[in-house]
C-alpha cells in the first residue's frame, strides 16, 4: 500500500508562481486523471513532483509513504518509487535503448539484472508494447516518432514497476491502435501490484480504456473541482470555460 | 569559444626546412595566439637543451619493412615542408628517423605499434617518421606516446596510388610532457586515410595533423578525441588542402573538459582551391564542458575558391552537459554521476566505434573512463 500526498504545493519558474495550492492524494489502487486547459500547470506539477531543477518549489509537500519527497535527488525520487512519463521524453544522443535501460533497472532494483535475463525481460516487454527489437540498438528516443516515444515510455513504466506513476499526457498524439497498446501496458502495469496513477489528459478516449476512480479539474496553477469519471464527459462536453472564469477570479 | 574567420589563402604558405626562416613567435601570430609558449621550454625558440630521450620502439607486422635512419636519407621531407618554426626546428635537430615501408600491393596482416617513450621531461628530444604506403597495400598503424618528454616531431604519411592507410596516434603521455607534433598526410589517386587522434595526457600537446592530395580520387577521414583536465593545454590544428578535383575530407573532433584552466583550441582549415572542382569536404568541432574554469577555442575555417563543389560544410559547438539528458536519466532511478558518465559517453560513442581495434578501443575507453572517475 503506497500514498502520494501532496499539500498545498506551490511551484515557480524563475519569478513566475505556476503552481498555487495544489492538494492530491493518489493511493495504490487508484487512478486518478487530471484534466485542465493548456499552461494551467499539469506539466509543472508532474515535473515538480519529480524533481526538475528548472521547476522551484516555494512552499508545499509532497510525501511518498510519508517520506519527504522534496528533500530528495531526482534519482532518490524515482528510486523510492515514483515514475514520471514525460509529455516530451527526452533525446540522449549516443545511449542506446538496451544500455539506459540496463542502467535504470540496475539502479531501481539495486543489483544488475544478469544479461540472458535482461534480454529476455526487454524482449518480451517489449512484444507487448509492439515495439520493433531493433528499438533496442537505437539511440533513446532519437528520432523516435512522437508515438514511438510514448510507448518507450511505457516500456521503462513496465520494467521500472514503481509504485505511483504520473503520466503527462501519455495519450497526446497515438493513433488508434498506439493508444490501445499503450493503455494495455498502462491497464498490465495497474493490474501488477499495488500501484497508483496519476493521468494527465485532455481527452477521453485513453478514459475509456484506463477507468480513472477520480477526475480533478486542473486550472490556474491549482484543483478546482474534483468528482468521479462522470465528470470527464462533463468536461468534453463544456469545455473549460466555468473553470477558466473561476480561476481568474479566484 | 568564439567562432572566427580569417582568410586563409595567404596562411600556410610559409614553408621552409630552415629554422632561421621563422622568427622566434611572441605569441601575436595568428598561428601561436592559443598556445602558451612559455610552456614549450623553449621548442619554440631553440633554448630547449637537447639530451632528453624519447625510445621509439616499432613492433611491425611481418610484411612491414622497418629502418632506422640517417637525417640524410634521401627519402625524408619529400611528402611535407615544416610550415612554423617549432616543426622547422624539429627538422633540423632530429638525429635518427624512423622509416615504415609497406610494399606495393600488400596488406600487412596486423597492426604495426610505435611505441614513444619518454623518458623525461627535462630536457627536449626531436623526432622524425616517415611511413611509406606503396600503391595498391595497406596497413594500420599505431603511434603510442607514453612516459614524459618535450618532445617535438614530424610525422611523414606518404599514402600512395590505391593504398589504404589507418592511423592511430594516442598522446597518452605523463601529466608533465610537453609534445608539438605534425602529422602530414599525402594522398595520391584513390588513395585512403583514415587518423584517428587521441590526446589525454600531457601539460602542453599541440598536434597538427594536415592533409594534401596529388591526385583525384583521394579520401581523408581525421577524426579525434580528447579529454582535457585541469591545467592541460591540449591543441589541435587541421589542415586540408584541397588542390586537386574530387577529393574527399572529413574531420570529426570531440572533446570534453573538466576542471581548473583546462584549455582545448581546435582549428580547422579546409581550403579548396580553384582547381580543386568535385571536392567534398565536412568538418566539426564539439566541446563538452563540464566544469567552471574550463575554456574551449574552436576555430573553424572553410575558405572554397571554386564555384564547383561536391559539398562543403562546418560546424562548431561548445556548451555544457544537457540538463535534460541528466534529468531524463536520473529521473528513471540513475544516480548523477552515473547519468553524466553515460551522456559523456554517448558524446564520445560515434567515434568511439570508429577504432577498429577492439584492444585499442578498450584502452581508449577505460582512459575516457578513468578521466571520468578524477
Ligand atoms: N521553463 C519555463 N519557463 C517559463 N514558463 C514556464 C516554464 N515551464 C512552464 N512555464 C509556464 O507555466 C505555465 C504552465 O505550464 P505547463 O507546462 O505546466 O502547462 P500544462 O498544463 O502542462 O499545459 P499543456 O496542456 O499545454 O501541456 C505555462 O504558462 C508555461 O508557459
Ligand atoms: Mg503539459
Amino acid at each position: 500500500m503506497s500514498t502520494l500526498e501532496i499539500r498545498d504545493l506551490h511551484v515557480a519558474v524563475g519569478d513566475k508562481e505556476i503552481l498555487r495550492g495544489v492538494d492530491l492524494t493518489v493511493r495504490s489502487g487508484e487512478t486518478h486523471a487530471i484534466m485542465g486547459p493548456n499552461g494551467s500547470g499539469k506539466s509543472t506539477l508532474a515535473y515538480a513532483v519529480a524533481g526538475h531543477p528548472k521547476y522551484t518549489v516555494t512552499s508545499g509537500t509532497v510525501l511518498l509513504d510519508g517520506e519527504d519527497l522534496l528533500d530528495m535527488a531526482v534519482d532518490e525520487r524515482a528510486r523510492a518509487g515514483l515514475f514520471l512519463a514525460m509529455q516530451y521524453p527526452v533525446e540522449v544522443p549516443g545511449v542506446s535503448v538496451s544500455n539506459f535501460l540496463r542502467s535504470a533497472i540496475t539502479a531501481v532494483r539495486g543489483e544488475a539484472p544478469k544479461l540472458r535475463e535482461f534480454a529476455k525481460e526487454l524482449k518480451s516487454g517489449m512484444d507487448a508494447l509492439s515495439i520493433d527489437p531493433a528499438f533496442a540498438q537505437r539511440n533513446t528516443n532519437e528520432g523516435f516518432s512522437g508515438g514511438e516515444k510514448k510507448r518507450h515510455e511505457i516500456l521503462q513504466l513496465e520494467l521500472l514497476k514503481p509504485k505511483i506513476a504520473v503520466l503527462d499526457e501519455t495519450d497526446s498524439g497515438l493513433d488508434v491502435d498506439a493508444l490501445r497498446v499503450v493503455s494495455e501496458g498502462v491497464n498490465r502495469f495497474r493490474a501488477s501490484g499495488d500501484t497508483g496513477v496519476l493521468l494527465i489528459t485532455h481527452y477521453t478516449r485513453i478514459l475509456r480504456y484506463v477507468k480513472p476512480d477520480f477526475v480533478h479539474v486542473f486550472a490556474g496553477g491549482r484543483v478546482v473541482e474534483e468528482g468521479g469519471p462522470e465528470l470527464a464527459d462533463k468536461l468534453e462536453a463544456e469545455g473549460y470555460e466555468a473553470y477558466t472564469s473561476k480561476a481568474a477570479s479566484a | 569559444m568564439g567562432l572566427e574567420t580569417k582568410p586563409l589563402s595567404t596562411l600556410h604558405e610559409k614553408a621552409s626546412y630552415d629554422v632561421a626562416d621563422f622568427p622566434v613567435p611572441t605569441g601575436r601570430e595568428e598561428e601561436w595566439r592559443f598556445t602558451p609558449l612559455a610552456r614549450l621550454k623553449g621548442l619554440h625558440d631553440g633554448t630547449a637543451a637537447v639530451t632528453g630521450g624519447v625510445v621509439v620502439d616499432v613492433e611491425a607486422a611481418p610484411e612491414v619493412r622497418v629502418e632506422t635512419v640517417a637525417r640524410d636519407d634521401a627519402r625524408l621531407g619529400r611528402t611535407y615542408t615544416p610550415a612554423d618554426r617549432v616543426s622547422a626546428q624539429a627538422y633540423s635537430s632530429f638525429e635518427k628517423a624512423t622509416v615504415v615501408t609497406v610494399p606495393r600491393m600488400t596488406a600487412a596482416s596486423r597492426p604495426t605499434v610505435i611505441t614513444l617513450r619518454g623518458s623525461g621531461a627535462g630536457a627536449a628530444a626531436y623526432g622524425h617518421i616517415l611511413v611509406s604506403v606503396e600503391p595498391m597495400a595497406e596497413a594500420v598503424l599505431v603511434l603510442d606516446h607514453r612516459g614524459s618528454a618535450v618532445y617535438a616531431d614530424n610525422v611523414e604519411f606518404d599514402v600512395a596510388e590505391g593504398a589504404t592507410l589507418k592511423v592511430v596516434s594516442l598522446q597518452d603521455w605523463d601529466d608533465d610532457a610537453v609534445h608539438v607534433s605534425h602529422h602530414h598526410a599525402r594522398l595520391g589517386k584513390d588513395a585512403t586515410f583514415r587518423s584517428f587522434v587521441v590526446t589525454l595526457g600531457g601539460d602542453l600537446v599541440r598536434l597538427s595533423p594536415s592533409v594534401s592530395y596529388t591526385a583525384p580520387g583521394g579520401d581523408a577521414d581525421l577524426t579525434g578525441l580528447y579529454f582535457v583536465d585541469a591545467g592541460q593545454h591540449l591543441e589541435h590544428r587541421l589542415l586540408v588542402d584541397h588542390s586537386v578535383p574530387n577529393c574527399r575530407s572529413n574531420v570529426t573532433y570531440k572533446g570534453a573538459l573538466q576542471g581548473d584552466a583546462a584549455h582545448a583550441v581546435w582549428i580547422g582549415d579546409v581550403i579548396i582551391r580553384a582547381e580543386a572542382e568535385g571536392t567534398d569536404t565536412y568538418e566539426l568541432n564539439r566541446n563538452l564542458i563540464l566544469t567552471d574554469g574550463a575554456r574551449a577555442d574552436s576555430v573553424p575555417n572553410l575558405e572554397i575558391l571554386t564555384g564547383e563543389v561536391a559539398g562543403a560544410g562546418h560546424a562548431s559547438a561548445s556548451g555544457r552537459l544537457d540538463d535534460e539528458h541528466i534529468f531524463y536519466l536520473q529521473a528513471r532511478g540513475i544516480p548523477f554521476d552515473e547519468a553524466r558518465r553515460l551522456v559523456i559517453h554517448g558524446f564520445f560513442a560515434q567515434l568511439l566505434e570508429k577504432i577498429q581495434l577492439p584492444e585499442l578501443r578498450e584502452r581508449v575507453l577505460s582512459a575516457v573512463e578513468a578521466e571520468l572517475a578524477r
